[in-house]
């Protein structure tokens, strides 16, 4: 199986997020970025597929110079070579221009499987993954769960909502993307590390990849950030634990009238 | 006049009710931009009961058999077959249905998909609003000219406030007999049988990532059981494997609205939201003060959950004993 797993590098979940002064991105010179949650779980997956069926795992990422982490991460936990998409002006990209710059770098490669995250928890779009199965022309499933390989086909779970799901054969060479609670992410060993300095990590810029400035062109725009208007007016208790949770009782008892 | 469409996501021609509500934000933005509003239902030959009634210029059927179960691939090929040049706006909820098909449909057409929509502005320009690092932060987006497609949030819009009308219904027919059968799905089942029915709880307390280990669940099942309160989760503590299944809520879960909703290390990102934002009352306790929880929440508590659950629960055995 050869397989290439897409990894983005985003913002800590748990960052506290400050709106730039252009009101068009966050503050990032504070941040802790990391790898995409749910693209560590495709990573991973690819690498237990790897392991029973032998193969490549090459990761892909796309962002600027400090997103070269995730690869080097990557190649630590066992992949195998790395692609940089590494341009300028790949920082204008929407869904549908970044699907074009991973499908022109993926084409020639001729894949068995893709694997990503559901989505990135920084924009939310989870839009990429069924986008450059489009580009590639590769069937794709969402939301998968779990992943058995037959013969010549993938039998996958998808997870639909309220706690249903649904079994999906799909045939190979396909694209999914990866839900939470497939596998347990591991960590790096310390072979690993020491084995990641001599694998590849290969650039590639948009002439490269022959891609001019229309291909790049993004049809949505982020125009203005702002704090989300608040709802309800939440009413903040503080003080000493003893004095929150007495206080929380009374307003329950009292004021909500719930207990 | 352009024509607006609207996507209506059925199950056995059950209307999702995602669909009905995000119908409403399309019957809002028809009128906003003067265009016709049609309903599209796929893989059915009558139109669904929730529709009849409802303020639109048309419903229109397609009943290709291809259609009758979902595939993304038979439905991006008959969207894009009923797409027209004078269609400006295709309207869907953002279920995960269209979650695994709206992308690639926008792809083929090369335009632009606004996913997770909470709503839009006109001001001189038309601006799309939608959230951004699980819900901590609002976007205004803008396209580009010609056709986009919007997948709105959930509870964006109530259904119930849907206009009244009578439509005329047609039917179209495409062929999709040339397309391949790549995707092949077969039956929806529920791993557990729901075993807790947490649409009935009228007290839940609710676990999160912010839990931090297995152990500290017990602290939470003291509190519980001193309120009589169900235990929920969030998405993570179900991944961990510290709560099976059943007691997941949000939109991979259940949906609850009990008269008590106790959210503890929950950051309330959209998903989980979805599934409880009707509570009664909302209590979050949660260490970051911009947790989207916090937005919902009638009593918030920024605060370290393992100082203050014990002491809440010692609180509320005084409570009753007086």
């Amino acid at each position: 199986m050869k397989i290439a797993v897409l990894i983005k590098q985003v913002p800590d979940t748990q960052s506290v997020l400050k709106i730039n002064a252009a009101e068009n991105w966050v503050v990032e010179d504070n941040l802790v970025f990391t790898a995409n949650e749910s693209d560590t779980y495709a990573l991973e997956e690819a690498l237990l597929m790897k392991e029973a069926l032998s193969g490549e795992v090459v990761v892909c990422t796309l962002g600027p110079e400090r997103a070269g982490q995730v690869l080097k991460d990557a190649l630590a936990k066992g992949a195998d070579r790395a692609l940089f998409l590494r341009d300028d002006t790949f920082s204008q990209l929407d869904s549908g221009g970044a699907a074009r710059v991973f499908a022109r770098s993926l084409k020639e490669e001729k894949f068995d499987l893709i694997l990503l995250g559901l989505q990135a928890d920084d924009t939310g779009d989870a839009q990429l993954g069924p986008m450059l199965a489009e580009e590639l022309n590769l069937p794709h499933v969402t939301l998968v769960v779990h992943t058995e390989l037959l013969d010549g086909r993938l039998k996958v779970k998808q997870e639909l909502e309220g706690g249903w799901f649904q079994h999906i054969e799909v045939d190979l060479p396909a694209l999914l993307t990866i839900q939470s609670g497939i596998n347990k992410a591991r960590y790096a060993s310390l072979r690993g590390i020491m084995a990641m300095k001599s694998k590849e990590i290969k650039q590639l810029t948009a002439a490269d990849l022959g891609l001019n400035s229309s291909d790049l062109m993004p049809d949505q725009t982020l125009q203005r950030l702002y704090l989300p208007p608040k709802i309800k007016e939440t009413v903040f208790l503080e003080g000493a634990p003893e004095e929150v949770a007495a206080q929380l009782v009374e307003k329950l008892a009292h004021e909500a009238k719930v207990l | 006049m352009g024509k607006l469409l609207s996507f209506i996501q059925h199950q056995d021609g059950q209307v999702a009710g995602t669909s009905l509500e995000a119908l409403k934000g399309a019957q809002e933005l028809a009128a906003t931009l003067n265009h016709s509003l049609a309903a599209v239902v796929f893989g059915l030959d009558t139109a669904p009961a929730e529709l009849t009634g409802v303020r639109l210029d048309e419903i229109l059927l397609v009943p290709a058999p291809e259609l009758a179960t979902y595939s993304s691939e038979y439905y991006v090929a008959a969207m894009d077959a009923i797409l027209t040049a004078e269609t400006p706006v295709l309207v869907a909820g953002h279920t995960y249905q269209a979650r695994d098909w709206l992308p690639r449909l926008a792809s083929r057409k090369g335009r632009p998909l606004i996913s997770d929509c909470v709503g839009y502005h006109q001001d001189g320009e038309l601006r799309w609003v939608r959230q951004i690092f699980q819900g901590k932060i609002s976007a205004e987006m803008k396209t580009t000219p010609g056709l986009v497609i919007i997948a709105f949030q959930a509870g964006a819009f109530r259904a119930d406030d849907l206009g009244s009308g009578s439509p005329t219904v047609r039917t179209i027919e495409v062929d999709l007999s040339d397309i391949p059968a790549r995707v092949r799905p077969g039956e929806r089942f529920q791993d557990t049988r729901d075993s807790v029915d947490l649409g009935r709880a009228e007290r839940i307390i609710s676990i999160g990532r912010g839990i931090g280990k297995e152990e500290n669940l017990k602290l939470v099942q003291e509190l519980a059981d001193i309120l009589n309160a169900e235990l929920g989760s969030s998405r993570p503590v179900v991944d961990y494997g510290w709560l099976p299944h059943d007691r997941q809520i949000g939109s991979s879960g259940q949906t609850v609205s009990p008269k008590l909703y106790l959210a503890v290390g929950i950051s309330g990102a959209i998903q989980h939201q979805v599934g409880m934002k009707n509570s009664g009352c909302i209590v979050a306790i949660n260490k970051d003060p911009n947790a989207p929880i916090f937005e919902i929440a009638d009593y918030g508590i920024v605060a370290d959950l393992l100082e203050i659950i014990p002491r809440l629960t010692t609180a509320l055995k005084e409570h009753q004993g007086s």
